[in-house]
């Protein structure tokens, strides 16, 4: 199985569900192990949305920045979070301060290198959608407010950004529900949320029905997270942009 | 009184758009431009607007200077803090209403009142239904711009402006965007402002409009005033060749 695989990687103990003797269990506590697994991709899901949708605005204005350097340094940021693998940034985020600096990782700082991975990950993603529904908000919604005297900062707050965000919804929602599906990454390194607790249970069970219950879970999460999503656009649903 | 003098206002994008142009605009006087497109009417307007800056020249509303020009001929804004007391002077109706589309109606007019002016949310609403009620659109208070007719828009959008209580009002081709049967209500709407001696400049494609209405006409071609004069003598009577062929094209 893939992470055997990584021969250096230290692998936690409480990560190896221990069962009595190779014993099997009963459905009831697959569920139950499944859903403390779930707890933890949850808390994945809600911290990195609460730290990258703000991230996502930082990133956006460095993308627009009038400044070439931070332009393009932030260009360049953008490029790599979009053209490597996320579960490869994950690795990077957690293994790399001892492999480049020779710091000492703790076990504590592997559900925080998650969480870092995801929120730069996401965050460039969320900036790009940004920038899409910023440059398309016409000319004339930046000039109206200039001539009745709006200042900058009242023009972004009250005039462009409610539009914006009316307009990148869709788009987030995909994101979104793409971040529930990719929380299954942090297996990677170790993090025991609920794709790392099926994958153990079905070794140890010698059952896929550990997976089939997780891609449950996953569906009914996603269910929830698109409902609400469809809730707030249609928050947004009366008015029409011209 | 001048509410706004222009003088040797140059401004250039690729090519030179206006070269050399100067004008008044006295108290309650009203200002047509016209002339073909591509003459720089509208980039005059903008340059006087501020929403262009300019290369060189002088613009200045109610005796302060928005714009000067140094001995070596560029030229130079006001601060920041004195250009936003110099915009408070002056309103653009634009060609596409460009009102805020989340907005209703009436916060289309009341908002910048409560947010630039820092007036109350009660006076604020007082102005705003005052004046859509001469716009007759009482009953599209809570209406949103993509309810509106393109008239009805361009009526909220000319409320937005005259809310700010501006001494001068800028129309940039107002009915251009509109169905010929919708343009009426909008021109009635300017008759009537000036009526009440509204200071307008209005650049325009209804030349017999412009006539009714303006005290002054302007025609513009290729970046110069060619021909300006009182309506009738402009309009009915136009001395230069180049006016006489574009206002022959109009009758047609």
């Amino acid at each position: 199985m893939g992470y055997v695989g990584h021969g250096s990687v230290p692998c936690p103990v409480e990560f190896v569900i221990k069962l009595n003797g190779g014993a099997l269990v009963e459905l009831s506590v697959m569920l139950s192990i499944l859903s403390k697994g779930m707890l933890l991709s949850v808390e994945i899901f809600v911290l990195t949305l609460l730290f990258s949708i703000p991230l996502g605005f930082v990133v956006t204005f460095g993308r627009m920045s009038k400044n070439f350097i931070i332009r393009n340094l932030v260009k360049i940021y953008i490029s790599i979070m979009r053209g490597t693998p996320l579960m490869l940034q994950l690795m990077v985020v957690y293994f790399g301060p001892n492999l480049i600096f020779g710091i000492k990782i703790s076990n504590e700082y592997r559900f925080t290198a998650v969480i870092i991975g995801f929120v730069i990950n996401y965050a460039a993603y969320f900036a790009e959608i940004y920038r899409s529904g910023i440059e398309s908000i016409p000319v004339g919604q930046y000039e109206a407010a200039k001539v009745l005297g709006y200042n900058k900062f009242q023009t972004f707050m009250k005039i462009i950004l409610p539009q914006v965000i009316k307009r990148i919804l869709p788009a987030v929602t995909n994101e979104v529900i793409t971040l529930i599906k990719d929380t299954s990454l942090a297996y990677v390194i170790s993090i025991p949320e609920m794709f790392s607790q099926a994958k153990a249970l079905a070794s140890s069970q010698n059952t896929l029905v550990p997976y089939a219950i997780a891609g449950v879970f996953y569906y009914i999460f996603n269910y929830i997270v698109a409902y609400i999503m469809e809730w707030i656009e249609n928050k947004f649903s009366y008015y029409k942009i011209s | 009184m001048n509410i706004l003098e222009i003088k040797n206002l140059k401004k250039s994008f690729d090519t030179e758009v206006i070269k050399d142009i100067s004008l008044t605009v006295e108290e309650g006087k009203v200002v047509g431009i016209i002339g073909p497109s591509g003459s720089g009417k509208s980039t005059l307007l903008r340059c006087a607007t501020m929403l262009e800056t300019i290369d060189s020249g002088e613009i200045i509303y109610m005796n302060e200077h928005a714009v000067r020009t140094n001995p070596d001929g560029k030229a130079v804004y006001a601060s920041p803090k004195e250009l936003r007391r110099i915009q408070r002077y002056f309103g653009l109706v634009f060609q596409n209403f460009n009102l805020f589309p989340h907005y209703s109606v009436i916060k289309n007019i009341t908002d910048p009142l409560i947010t630039v002016q820092k007036k109350s949310k009660n006076e604020a609403m007082e102005i705003g239904r005052r004046l859509l009620e001469k716009m007759g659109l009482s009953d599209k208070e809570h209406a949103y711009p993509c309810q509106l007719s393109g008239g009805q828009q361009q009526r909220v959008s000319i409320a937005r402006a005259l809310a700010l209580n501006p001494k001068i009002l800028f129309f940039d081709e107002p009915t251009s965007a509109l169905d010929p049967e919708l343009t009426g209500e909008i021109l009635k709407v300017i008759r009537d402002l000036a009526q009440e001696h509204m200071t307008m400049v209005i650049v325009t494609h209804e030349m017999s409009f412009a006539r009714d209405v303006a005290d002054h006409i302007i025609f513009m071609d290729g970046g110069v005033i060619v021909e300006q004069g009182n309506p009738e003598d402009v309009i009915n009577n136009p001395k230069n060749e180049r006016t006489k062929a574009f206002l022959n094209r109009f009758e047609r």
